[in-house]
């Protein structure tokens, strides 16, 4: 039984949590602040037997509300253990997990690196990064097109970063449905390859906007490619004015060096404030 | 794709409403979708007739109400609506502004049937 939660999560198998799950979820509402109204003009408000009462309640709550509260929960327990969390967010076949991979290698000298890899089937990606020696857990979202909140943070209880480590959450290839999703992270990074479109930001603009970095990658392939990187980066811009573009190739290795760097200084930002843990 | 999911997080506030309200159904739910939610309203609509099966809203109707972009612009100051993706400030042309609204996913209101 899930220790955070005691239910279930539907389609979803996380690696080595593999229990029965196939009940439903009950949670209970809270954090609404209700102020009813009642509507009920006419006979039916002197609650006559036999006749409906109508009223309207006024909530304005956050639909995904019970998803924050697990994100809240996740980014609580990063924030104590000193991780920097990562989601890493694309279309599919924009190398993520070559990115991953190369980065892993470059990184695990000086950083203990942990990876929660979201697909709807198979471990092939969690192979391909434990291959590296990095510690990894495959989530596989069935029907599911994002990971939320509640699935990482059963991944969290299986998985147990280290503390001050480094941990990458590459979320199911998709620039749609991952962005309403807090899973608790630092920070979103969406990854662009240059096979893609240079107007993907503008096309979806909700992930863009709700990125932090974007990495622009395959860029050893522009000579043979008719892609802009100038208006691409415009592009974001239109829709991100904060959002930082770096551009890199997982194959050469070029741009590597500033993405690390990006790496080390957020890791930074998430450790100040924590002197547990040596920086 | 993800609108079943958001539907069905609807679903579970909607129903802790209506149990703490002692209503026997739901008429209603309105909720405010912003451009940058995530949330098409249309795709929103369709999974709410799936998902309402069996719940205590399996009747009720679900109004969608967009809402608007609008930005402050950081280097003007100014206020205008703006498309999701083009942020730009419509006094000056600056890209670097500020969102003030349209990424929300609300559950404005419901209205409830006690019979």
């Amino acid at each position: 039984m899930c220790t955070v939660c005691g239910c279930g999560e539907g389609e979803t198998k996380i690696e080595g949590h593999e229990h029965d799950h196939n009940h439903h979820h009950h949670h209970d509402g809270h954090g609404e602040h209700g102020h009813t109204h009642d509507y009920g003009q006419g006979p039916a408000h002197a609650h006559a037997p036999g006749l409906s009462q109508s009223r309207m309640v006024q909530i304005e709550q956050d639909i995904l509300s019970k998803n924050n509260q697990y994100a809240g929960a996740n980014r609580r327990y990063f924030e104590q253990l000193g991780i920097l969390a990562l989601n890493l967010v694309s279309s599919p076949g924009s190398g993520k997990t070559t990115l991953l991979t190369r980065t892993i290698s470059d990184l695990m000298a000086n950083y203990a690196i942990s990876v929660i890899e979201g697909d709807q089937q198979t471990a092939n990606d969690a192979q391909r990064i434990r291959a590296t020696g990095a510690n990894a857990l495959q989530i596989n979202t069935g029907k599911g097109c994002h990971l939320d909140g509640h699935m990482v943070g059963h991944a969290l209880e299986t998985l147990k970063p280290e503390q001050g480590s480094l941990l990458f959450i590459e979320n199911v290839g998709n620039l749609v449905c991952p962005a309403a999703f807090d899973l608790g992270e630092a920070h979103k990074v969406a990854i662009l390859s240059v096979t893609e479109g240079e107007d993907k930001p503008v096309k979806y603009p909700d992930m863009f906007h709700a990125a932090d970095l974007m990495l622009l990658n395959k860029i050893d392939l522009l000579p043979h490619l008719d892609f802009d990187v100038e208006r691409c980066i415009d592009y974001a811009q239109r829709i991100n004015p904060r959002i930082k573009v770096l551009q890199v190739s997982a194959t050469t290795g070029e741009g590597m060096e500033a993405w690390y760097q990006w790496i080390v200084a957020s890791r930074q930002m998430a450790l100040a404030g924590n002197p547990a843990v040596p920086a | 794709m993800h609108e079943l999911s958001v539907c069905q997080a609807m679903l579970a506030q909607v129903e802790a409403i209506a149990k703490r309200e002692q209503a026997s159904r739901v008429e209603r739910i309105v909720v405010r979708i912003g451009p940058l939610s995530g949330v098409v309203p249309e795709l929103l609509r369709q999974a709410f007739t799936i998902a309402r099966a069996g719940s205590v809203a399996a009747e009720a109707e679900l109004d969608t109400e967009l809402q608007q972009v609008r930005i402050r612009c950081r280097q003007c100051g100014a206020e205008c609506a703006a498309s999701s993706n083009r942020m730009i400030c419509c006094e000056c042309g600056d890209f670097r502004t500020q969102l003030i609204s349209g990424d929300e996913l609300l559950l404005a209101s419901v209205e409830l049937i006690r019979e």
